[in-house]
C-alpha cells in the first residue's frame, strides 16, 4: 500500500512523463481474455457453420483496437486532405468497415494472398504497408508505395495484388492466384473480394464456375454495404442474398461490423478453402459512413438518419471497445492511450505525404516493361524523349 | 573433274555426266528440314514446358482436342491436366484468371482460339495485365503470354477476321508480336514465354499449315528471336516493302515477280508490332528511298498508318522520291463470298500496283 502511494505522489507531482493512467495499470488486474457470443451465420449448401462463440485474449483485443482505429483515422486524415485538395481523382474510403479488414487478416496468414478493389486502403494497412506510404501514394509523392504512379486504386504489397479500378475484374484474377497457389501445392488461399455492386458483373459467375470445377483455394468475399455506389442492393440485384449467388458454391452471410464474427467465420472457410474442397463464398454485411467516393456526399439515396443509426448502433471501433471495457480485458484509459499514439502516427504519416515531394519527371517513362534494358519512351511531341528502365 | 567431261563435250556422255551430278547432290548437303507454322509453335511451347515447371497453357480445346487447330496437339498427353488445361468457354473470366496466375509467380500461356474472342477480355489483357507494372510503380510483374490465330481466315466472315495488331500495338506496356514463318513463329513464342511481361502473340491460321525451311540454328531447345527486332527477309535497292505475317509471303512474291521487270525490292518482316522497330525501316528507305507498307488489317489508325508517322518524323523522310504507301485490308467488315473476301485482303497484284505507283513506272 505504501508502495502504491508512493507511485501515485510520484505521478501527482508530474515528475513521471508517462500518463496518470499508465502508471496506474500496472497496479491493475486485467482479464486474459474473454469469450463472446457473436451472431450466427446464415449458410448455404453447408452442413457445418463458424461457432456462435469467440474468445478474445486481451493482446488481441488491443491489436484489432488499434489497427481499427488506425484504418479509421487514416481514412478519416484523407478525406481531410482530399477536401484540402492535396489528394486528387479518386478516393473511395473503408471508414465504417473496418472490421471487415481486421477480422479478415486475423483469420489467415501473412503467406495467404488478398486481393481487393478499388476501397483499398484498409487491406493496404492490414497487408503490411505503413500509413505514411499509403498517405503518401494518395497525394502522389515520390514516396508513396507505388512511387506516386497508381494512386488510391493502385496500391501493391507482399501478397496483396491491390487495389483494382475496373469493377469485378480482381475476381478473375483473384482466382488466378488461388490457381498458383493450388499449383505450387503450399496450402496458401487467396481471398477474393467485390462489393455488392460488382456482384452483378458477369465475370464473376464465369470465375466462380472455373472456381467450383476446379476446386480453387479461393475464399469470394462480397463485402455489402448495401450500395453500388448510388443504387441500393433491392434497386441493382433480383436476389440480395449475396452469400447464395455463388449457386453451387457453399455461402455463409457474416456480421461484417463484428471484428470477431469476421475473423471465425473466416477461420472457418479458410479450414474449408485448405482442405481441397474447393471455394467458398462469404458475404460480410458491412456500411460506409463516406460516400461512394469522396464526390458522393452519400445522402442523396440514403438518409442521415440512416448513416447515424449504423454509427450509433453498429459502429465496430465501438462494439469492440464496450466489449473490452465491460469485460475487463482494457480500460476506457489504455484505449484512449491508444487512440492518442494512433492520432500522432497519421499526423506524422500526413505531413510526410505533404511535404515529401512529387516523383521526379524522369519517372514518367520508367516501369514500362521488367526486366528489360534501357530504351526511350514517346513524350508529348516527337522531340520529348524519356528514359525508360524497369 | 568436271571441267574435263565438259571439254570432252556433251555428245555420248550426257548420261554419264547427268549420273555423276546426280551422285555429287546425294554426297552434298542433305535436304533440308522443312517444319510447319504449327509444328513450329507446338515445339515451342513444348520446349518451355519441358525447360520451366511454372509455364502452362490454358484455353478452350487446348488439352484433350489437341487444340482447334492442332497447334497444341500432344502436349495434354504429355504434361497432363495440371500443366495443359481446358476451360469452359470463358474468355474474360479464364484470361482475368491467367493474368492472377502470373502475378503471383506462374508463367501462363493463354489462348484465345481466335482474337476477335480476345474482345470478351480485353479490359484484362489491357487494365489488368499491361498497364500494372506501370501503376504499382514497378512492383507487380505479369510474365504472361496470350496467343491465337489473328487476322482474316478463309471464308468465316466478319466476326471472325479481325485483325487486332493495332489495337494491341496501341497500348504501352504490351509486347505484340506477329511471326511470318516458322523460324519467327518458333523463335518469336520461345522468346515471349521468357519474357517478365505480358506478350500478345498474333499467329495466322491460314499460315499454320505452310512448311518453312528450319535452318540449323533454329533447331536448338535455346533458339530465340528477340522481341523487337525486324528482319530483312530480301535485300533490294529500289523500294522497301515492309509486312507482318502471312502478307510478307505476299510481299515476296511480289518482289520476284518485280525483279524479272528490273525493280528490285527490299522486303522487311517487322516480326514484332511493339516496340516497333523503326531503325530497320528507316536505314532502308534512305537506301532506296521509297516505301510501301502491307498489312492485313483495316487502314485506319493501323500498323501502316503508324510506320508511315514515323518515317515523317525521322532521318527518313528526307530520303524518301515519293509519299510513303499503304496496301491493307478494305476498309469494310470481312464479307462472305469469295470473290468478295478476295478483294478485301491485299493481293499481290496490288502490292505490284502499289510498288509501281510510287516509283511512277
Amino acid at each position: 500500500m505504501r508502495k502504491m502511494l508512493a507511485v501515485v505522489s510520484r505521478v501527482l507531482t508530474g515528475a513521471s512523463q508517462k500518463p496518470a493512467g499508465r502508471v496506474l495499470l500496472a497496479a491493475r488486474n486485467f482479464a486474459n481474455d474473454a469469450s463472446f457470443d457473436i451472431k450466427k451465420c446464415d449458410v448455404h449448401r453447408l452442413e457445418d457453420e463458424p461457432p456462435t462463440t469467440a474468445v478474445l485474449t486481451r493482446e488481441e483485443g488491443l491489436k484489432y483496437y488499434k489497427i481499427m482505429q488506425t484504418v479509421r483515422r487514416m481514412e478519416l486524415k484523407a478525406d481531410q486532405l482530399y477536401k484540402q485538395k492535396i489528394i486528387r481523382g479518386f478516393c473511395h474510403l473503408y471508414d465504417g468497415q473496418e472490421a471487415c479488414c481486421v477480422g479478415l487478416e486475423a483469420g489467415i496468414n501473412p503467406t495467404d494472398h488478398v486481393i481487393t478493389a478499388y476501397r483499398a486502403h484498409g487491406f493496404t494497412y492490414t497487408r503490411g504497408l505503413p500509413v505514411r506510404e499509403i498517405l503518401a501514394e494518395l497525394t502522389g509523392r515520390r514516396g508513396g508505395c507505388a512511387k506516386g504512379k497508381g494512386g488510391s486504386m493502385h496500391m501493391y504489397a507482399k501478397n496483396f495484388y491491390g487495389g483494382n479500378g475496373i469493377v469485378g475484374a480482381q475476381v478473375p484474377l483473384g482466382a488466378g492466384i488461388a490457381l498458383a497457389c493450388k499449383y505450387n501445392e503450399k496450402d496458401e488461399i487467396c481471398l477474393t473480394l467485390y462489393g455488392d455492386g460488382a456482384a452483378n458483373q458477369g465475370q464473376i459467375f464465369e470465375t466462380y464456375n472455373m472456381a467450383a470445377l476446379w476446386k480453387l483455394p479461393c475464399i469470394f468475399i462480397c463485402e455489402n454495404n448495401r450500395y453500388g455506389m448510388g443504387t441500393s442492393v433491392e434497386r441493382a440485384a433480383a436476389s440480395t442474398d449475396y452469400y447464395k449467388r455463388g449457386d453451387f458454391i457453399p455461402g455463409i452471410r457474416v456480421d461484417g461490423m463484428d471484428v470477431l464474427c469476421v475473423r471465425e467465420a473466416t477461420k472457418f472457410a479458410a479450414a474449408y478453402c485448405r482442405s481441397g474442397k474447393g471455394p467458398m463464398l462469404m458475404e460480410l454485411q458491412t456500411y460506409r459512413y463516406h460516400g461512394h467516393s469522396m464526390s458522393d456526399p452519400g445522402v442523396s439515396y440514403r438518409t442521415r438518419e440512416e448513416i447515424q443509426e449504423v454509427r450509433s448502433k453498429s459502429d465496430p471501433i465501438m462494439l469492440l471497445k464496450d466489449r473490452m471495457v465491460n469485460n475487463n480485458l482494457a480500460s476506457i484509459e489504455e484505449l484512449k492511450e491508444i487512440d492518442v499514439e494512433v492520432r500522432k502516427e497519421i499526423e506524422d504519416a500526413a505531413q510526410f505525404a505533404t511535404a515529401d515531394p512529387e516523383p521526379p519527371l524522369e519517372e514518367l517513362g520508367n516501369h514500362i516493361y521488367c526486366r528489360e534494358p534501357p530504351f526511350e519512351v514517346r513524350g508529348a511531341n516527337q522531340w520529348i524523349k524519356y528514359k525508360s528502365v524497369s | 573433274m568436271a571441267a574435263g567431261l565438259v571439254r570432252s563435250g556433251l555428245a555420248g556422255c550426257g548420261q554419264q555426266v547427268s549420273r555423276l551430278l546426280r551422285r555429287r547432290f546425294h554426297r552434298s548437303a542433305p535436304a533440308a528440314l522443312q517444319v510447319t507454322v504449327r509444328d513450329a509453335l507446338n515445339q515451342a511451347m513444348d520446349e518451355e514446358l519441358e525447360r520451366d515447371e511454372k509455364v502452362f497453357l490454358l484455353g478452350e480445346e487446348v488439352a484433350q482436342y489437341d487444340g482447334a487447330y492442332k497447334v497444341s496437339r500432344g502436349l495434354w498427353k504429355k504434361y497432363g491436366d495440371k500443366r495443359i488445361i481446358d476451360t469452359p468457354i470463358s474468355e474474360m473470366g479464364f484470361a482475368g484468371i491467367a493474368v492472377g496466375a502470373a502475378m503471383a509467380g506462374l508463367r501462363p500461356i493463354c489462348e484465345f482460339m481466335t482474337f476477335n474472342f480476345s474482345m470478351q477480355a480485353i479490359d484484362q489483357v489491357i487494365n489488368s495485365a499491361a498497364k500494372t507494372y506501370y501503376m504499382s510503380g514497378g512492383l507487380q510483374p505479369v510474365p504472361i503470354v496470350f496467343r491465337g490465330p489473328n487476322g482474316a481466315s478463309a471464308g468465316v466472315a466478319a466476326q471472325h477476321s479481325q485483325c487486332f495488331a493495332a489495337w494491341y500495338g496501341h497500348c504501352p506496356g504490351l509486347k505484340v508480336v506477329s511471326p511470318w514463318s516458322s523460324e519467327d513463329s518458333k523463335g518469336l513464342m520461345k522468346s515471349a514465354v521468357r519474357d517478365d511481361n505480358p506478350v500478345v502473340v498474333l499467329e495466322n491460321e491460314l499460315m499454320y499449315g505452310v512448311p518453312f525451311e528450319f535452318p540449323d540454328e533454329a533447331q536448338s531447345k535455346d533458339f530465340l528471336i528477340p522481341i523487337g527486332k525486324a528482319k530483312v527477309e530480301r535485300e533490294g535497292t529500289h523500294i522497301t516493302l515492309v509486312s507482318h505475317s502471312r502478307p510478307v509471303g505476299h510481299c515476296l512474291e511480289a518482289a520476284a515477280i518485280l525483279s524479272k521487270e528490273g525493280v528490285e525490292c527490299e522486303v522487311i518482316n517487322l516480326r514484332t508490332i511493339r516496340p516497333m522497330d523503326i531503325e530497320t525501316i528507316e536505314l532502308s528507305v534512305m537506301k532506296t528511298n521509297h516505301l510501301v507498307t502491307v498489312e492485313g488489317g483495316w487502314p485506319q489508325f493501323g500498323v501502316g498508318a503508324e510506320i508511315c508517322a514515323r518515317i515523317m518524323e525521322g532521318p527518313a523522310f528526307n530520303f524518301l522520291d515519293a509519299p510513303a504507301v499503304r496496301v491493307t485490308g478494305a476498309d469494310v467488315p470481312m464479307p462472305y463470298a469469295k470473290i468478295l473476301e478476295e478483294n478485301c485482303i491485299p493481293q499481290v497484284k496490288d502490292i505490284i500496283f502499289a510498288a509501281k505507283k510510287t516509283l511512277n513506272i
